[in-house]
């Protein structure tokens, strides 16, 4: 059994580190490019959003470097994610490829077969390896999604444009190397260590822009055409609403404290929208309010075009805008997006903001004059 | 010798290259407005020459702005000093010319967006994301289908006495309708004026969507010229349109004036120079970097012998080689 999986940001770390430490062999995808997004779009149905194509084009990669069975999340809500798993695997059919998938529905929705399907994944192993195992891959998210903070602030501050970056390519090489969660995790710890040390110009006090919206837009950089590192690259510190360690502490671990601090920020959107749409949608409006109140100054919402739940939440976002003053804008992408007009609207936004920042402090000094 | 201060500004579109001098006081000195054809460096060069000698000989240039699609490329050619997107260099424009300003439609030849200003400051924008039904480019090709010159197409709409209902969702049905109308016997001039009411409600609705169009409004960008577009604007929202003196040129205006509003600040210029920009052969070419999987795409443009920048590359490598070397020395 070759396992592979599709890329969603720094997953590939913590599934690598799992599947290594139950000893299953695994075939890392190859990292997205144009060439993946061509294959799975001229595979998918044309009106699939964006995330089902990579996958697809992921899946045919793997399977050319030897990958014969296929995992993936599933989800119950009411979004096409739910179907994933399903579509995927007759398409796959469909092609004519002789390969097992095993989708993980999240264990509320029938710990049976759940559980049926992990130990089907791992084998032998015992369930208190399995156990330990699964425990050190979350660990993995958590420090990797650590680093990755580490990055957004020494990006907006560094001395050397381009500083942070590098240190970030330099791991991505050098991890792929590695086997096992011990070794992975050693050399995350390795470069947090390395990017804490960026040169920072002293003294500045940089934009500061949330990001929200549909989870594999905002977590994959190939898909957000590199968000972070443009708005670094403008002097933005950006903050991430959505993150995979976030993903975790809520749907997989047991951490109530985590649990309840969430549900607080999610009530905040009660007078917009109370309930769960589906994807993310009602996060997005929560963690936007969220971000108003922290003072940040704008927020950014990504999603894949076409996405249901992320359409109803920007058709609220003018009313959140209106309400909080903090500026609001909204990115769509799919396989079709430019990377020049995307950047246009990017620094144009930055200018915004700055512009605002600026005249509200001049606002302030004259009211200061004044007494 | 007293030298006159000028600041150039330079909008590289898709469709059209312009190139306007400023004094200190923001007079119009000179503007030229050339259509791009696919060669922008070749246009700009062209531009740059036509600019040198429209000029008088006792200027100084003390300041340059690029701006629009391609103002990564124009910077490196004429040596800028601010590289500004086209949306702050609209709003700049226009709240120079048009202080009290509050809300921008701007249509140009192959996009389209609106800018929302207030109390000076750019507060919102959108920029068409759907379909290129109302642009320029869609106007010039009508007129020539129709065989009216480009500049008499407003005139012939305002003419119209009852307008058809033309579907402007898309470039493709707009056309198919405007035939299926004209096959039907109706009035060219009737059809120009259905087209033009058509093209202003898509805008409304797609680009325009959701946001507070308060007046004074400002229309600006090439397609203003057009009377008709610019009534059927007044009647959709009920208010008086400006349109600016030099509405197709407001890109190059703002970047300016950015400009000089940058070395004013201390700041000396990076510009080349005339001479230099057209002595200098600058020729560009792409390739696949083999570093990683990644296979990102480099485009690389040459000035003279030496390499003037490289763009695209995830991991900096390519973007940095044109730096200093002891800037570049960790990743290379």
């Amino acid at each position: 059994m070759k396992v592979t999986f599709p890329h969603m940001g720094q997953v590939y770390l913590a599934i690598k580190g799992l599947l290594d430490d139950l000893g299953v062999e695994v075939v890392i995808p190859p990292s997205i490019t144009e060439r993946t997004l061509e294959i799975g779009t001229k595979l998918s149905p044309e009106m699939a959003c964006l995330p089902l194509k990579i996958n697809i084009g992921n899946y045919i990669e793997s399977i050319e470097k030897g990958a014969d069975t296929i995992i993936i999340a599933g989800s119950c809500g009411p979004c096409r994610f739910g179907y994933y798993g399903v579509v995927q695997k007759e398409i796959l059919k469909d092609l004519g490829y002789d390969v097992d998938m095993i989708i993980f529905d999240p264990p509320d929705a029938d710990y049976r077969v759940f559980i049926e399907r992990i130990r089907k994944l791992a084998g032998k192993n015992s369930w208190v390896n399995i156990a330990q195992a699964f425990k050190r891959a979350s660990t993995i998210v958590k420090e990797a999604d650590e680093m990755l903070d580490i990055a957004l602030k020494k990006r907006a501050r560094e001395v050397n444009k381009g500083d942070t970056d590098s240190r970030l390519y330099r791991f991505e090489r050098e991890v792929v190397g590695k086997h096992g969660s011990h070794e992975i995790l050693e050399t995350i710890r390795k470069y947090k260590g390395i990017l804490s040390q960026v040169e920072e110009k002293p003294g500045v006090s940089p934009l500061k822009i949330g990001l929200v919206g549909e989870i594999y837009t905002l977590i994959e950089p190939y898909v957000n055409l590199n968000i972070e590192k443009k708005l670094g690259y403008l002097g933005v510190e950006v903050y991430r609403s959505i993150t995979l360690h976030e993903w975790v502490k809520v749907h997989l671990s047991l951490d109530v404290k985590y649990r309840m601090s969430y549900k607080r920020i999610l009530k905040k959107a009660a007078p917009y929208l109370n309930l769960c749409v589906g994807g993310h949608a009602w996060q997005t409006i929560a963690n936007s309010i969220y971000y108003s109140e922290c003072g940040l100054d704008g927020i950014i919402q990504i999603m894949p075009f076409g996405c249901m739940p992320e359409i109803v939440a920007e058709s609220i976002l003018p009313r959140v805008y209106q309400d909080y003053g903090t500026p609001i804008m909204t990115l769509v992408v799919d396989e079709m997006t430019g990377e020049a007009g995307y950047f246009t609207r990017l620094e144009a936004f930055v200018d915004l903001l700055e512009q605002r920042r600026r005249s509200k402090a001049d606002e302030y000094k004259e009211s200061l004059l004044r007494g | 010798m007293n030298t006159k201060k000028v600041f150039l500004g330079v909008d590289v579109g898709s469709v059209s290259i312009n190139v306007v001098a400023i004094d200190q006081e923001n007079n119009m000195l000179g503007k030229i407005y050339v259509r791009t054809e696919g060669k922008p460096i070749q246009i700009l060069k062209k531009a740059m020459a036509d600019m040198a000698s429209m000029l008088p000989a006792d200027v100084e240039i003390r300041g340059v702005g690029t701006t629009g699609s391609g103002r990564e490329l124009a910077a490196v050619v004429v040596g800028a000093d601010v590289v500004k997107n086209e949306i702050t260099a609209h709003g700049i424009a226009a709240l120079t010319f048009v202080p009290d300003a509050r809300t921008i439609l701007e249509i140009g030849g192959q996009d389209s967006k609106i800018i929302i200003l207030r109390d000076g400051v750019v507060s919102d924008f959108a920029m068409n994301t759907v379909c290129a039904a109302g642009t320029g480019s869609f106007l010039d090709r009508q007129a020539a289908r129709l065989n009216i010159p480009i500049e008499k197409f407003g005139e012939l709409a305002l003419k119209s006495k009852s307008p058809v209902r033309i579907a402007g969702r898309c470039a493709v049905f707009a056309e198919s309708d405007m035939i299926h109308k004209q096959q039907m016997g109706c009035s060219c001039e009737d059809i120009i004026r259905g087209l033009c009411e058509a093209l202003v409600r898509n805008y409304l609705n797609n680009v325009g969507k959701g946001k507070e169009i308060l007046p004074r409004v400002v229309f600006q960008g090439g397609v203003a010229a057009n009377v008709g577009i610019r009534k059927a604007f007044e009647e959709a929202l009920g208010y008086e349109i400006t349109v600016p003196e030099h509405y197709d040129v407001m890109g190059a205006l703002g970047a300016a004036i950015l400009a000089k509003d940058y070395v004013s600040k201390g700041y000396k210029t990076k510009f080349r120079g005339f001479e230099e920009i057209l002595r200098k052969e600058f020729t560009s070419r792409s390739f696949e970097c083999n570093g990683c999987t990644n296979y990102c795409e480099i485009v690389e443009l040459m000035a003279g012998d030496s390499v003037a920048a490289r763009w695209g590359g995830r991991c900096g490598k390519w973007s940095r080689a044109n730096q200093p070397a002891e800037k570049r020395s960790e990743v290379v």
